[in-house]
């Protein structure tokens, strides 16, 4: 089974419903384990509980780039494979990927508050997640406001792409910029410098939550994939009851030139 | 190389005839700066702090305002499929169409400042250091608007659309360009780490503005 094997999109909707029920199941076990563990983690002696919230916003905040990420390489597969899958995880994904860097954006402002005394601070992290929040929204409305689906596909291709060059902005504004957003803890050069305790629980969330956008996203591309047939489908029958009663108004006049021929 | 200087004199000229619109955005510009103080407020020494920043806002909605002419004019009479088409390589002639646009809509924008600068009791340094980042930065917008642009003319929809996809991708450009001109202004970083983070912004747009702008017009064109 490779990639170009999924271009048929019956073969697709046959693969993804035999796979998502098993997704869903890992995807709630997984969130079940890591919330648990989440909870038994100690609290930090500086932070207290807050430090909790991190469970949270820390897979919301890779996977709102992860997101960007995926739709960047389902966009290559618009404009270069021409994969006719590609547009459709694409235009999908959007919406995900706005979820889950809006609530990186809510969290991390919730955590803000007790630890660093502010809601919002325009720092380069905070900044740039913003603009991506910002993108990601332009892009659904970039889909919504053209009807046909594969011109619209082109252009948000395009525009992904370029969006693209923002995500090593937010990965790397911490090192760049001297911020009040703490530098990276968990994938460093030395080793992570986070604590067992916290780290085991942080991991466990952070693939759960990969999960769950692969179980949504996947969830999604059908719904696309049966919105676009519906579509196609309307328009073929308007189409048809155009055409028909284009040859019912010839048959009738055809019908009454007899008439008034017998007569 | 004769057929980009040919493409860039044309476009210029139409952009400065009668109906061509691109000083319009330089009455957009000052219109702007003087509804400034009556949101503000009358006071001088509040103006001065803001002033980079209000200029470098009116210069940025001044180039949006008119970006949707730089593919839309050549769209509707015929001439942008004779442009794809041509032998030239699009991405020069959308290079060629970017620096026609900016020589015609944005180069009067960075000379307006000065005058602007005397509304907003700005100093000598102060006003020439909005300038240089606008000359360094105003094409920097252009190019990144002309991806916007590029999406706009192949979906049929300008206007507001237009603006959503690319003010995102000009807010690098803003930071960096307030941030020189208030080191100028009231320190403490010295001018050039922000100015030079600015140039290299406008280097990056030259290259991927104008690929961009023409994978969008190569793919969505019909």
């Amino acid at each position: 089974m490779t990639l170009i094997d999924l271009a048929n999109p019956t073969r697709f909707l046959a693969l993804t419903a035999r796979v998502l029920p098993w997704l869903i199941a890992a995807t709630a076990i997984l969130l079940a384990a890591g919330l648990y563990r989440s909870a038994l983690a100690p609290d930090d002696y500086q932070q207290g509980a807050t430090v909790k919230i991190m469970f949270i916003h820390v897979p919301n905040a890779w996977l709102s780039m992860f997101v960007w990420g995926v739709m960047s390489i389902a966009s290559l597969g618009t404009l270069v494979w021409r994969h006719p899958l590609a547009d459709v995880a694409a235009k999908a994904a959007a919406p995900i990927g706005a979820a889950f860097t809006f609530l990186a954006l809510v969290t991390g402002s919730l955590w803000g508050r007790p630890m660093w005394g502010t809601y919002w601070e325009w720092d380069a992290r905070l900044t740039s997640v913003l603009v991506l929040f910002l993108m990601y929204l332009g892009l659904i409305a970039l889909w919504r406001a053209v009807e046909d689906p594969s011109r619209a596909a082109r252009a948000a291709a395009v525009l992904t792409l370029v969006g693209a060059i923002n995500i090593p902005i937010i990965k790397f504004s911490v090192d760049w910029w001297n911020t009040l957003h703490q530098g990276a803890s968990v994938f460093r050069a030395d080793g992570p410098t986070m604590d067992r305790a916290y780290l085991i629980p942080l991991l466990i969330m952070a693939v759960a939550f990969t999960l769950l956008f692969v179980t949504l996203h996947l969830a999604a591309m059908r719904n696309e994939i049966l919105r676009r047939r519906v579509r196609s489908l309307q328009m073929m029958q308007a189409s048809r009851v155009a055409f028909s009663s284009e040859t019912g108004a010839g048959s009738r006049e055809a019908t009454a030139s007899k008439q008034t021929g017998a007569a | 190389m004769t057929a980009l200087a040919a493409l860039i004199r044309r476009d210029v000229r139409i952009a400065l005839r009668v109906g061509g619109g691109a000083l319009i955005g330089v009455l957009f510009f000052l219109t702007v700066v003087v509804l400034m103080p009556f949101a503000i407020g009358p006071d001088i020494p509040l103006l001065t702090r803001l002033g980079p920043a209000i200029l470098w806002l009116g210069a940025l909605l001044a180039s949006l305002l008119t970006l949707d002419r730089l593919f839309m004019a050549d769209h509707e009479d015929g001439s942008l499929d004779l442009i794809v088409m041509g032998r030239t390589p699009l991405e020069l002639a959308c290079a060629a169409k970017a620096l026609a646009h900016w020589l015609a809509a944005g180069l009067p924008l960075v000379v307006a400042t000065p005058v602007l600068g005397l509304l907003l009791n700005l100093d000598a340094t102060a006003t020439s250091a909005v300038a240089l980042t606008l000359l360094v930065g105003t094409p920097a917008l252009t190019f990144t608007g002309m991806i916007g642009a590029a999406l706009a003319v192949t979906l049929h929809r300008g206007g507001l659309l237009l603006a959503v996809l690319v003010l995102p991708l000009s807010v690098p450009v803003l930071i960096f360009g307030v941030a020189a001109s208030q080191a100028v202004i009231v320190g403490p970083t010295p001018f050039g780490t922000p100015f030079s983070i600015l140039c290299a912004i406008s280097l990056v747009s030259f290259v991927v503005g104008p690929f961009a702008a023409a994978a969008s017009l190569k793919h969505g064109l019909d």
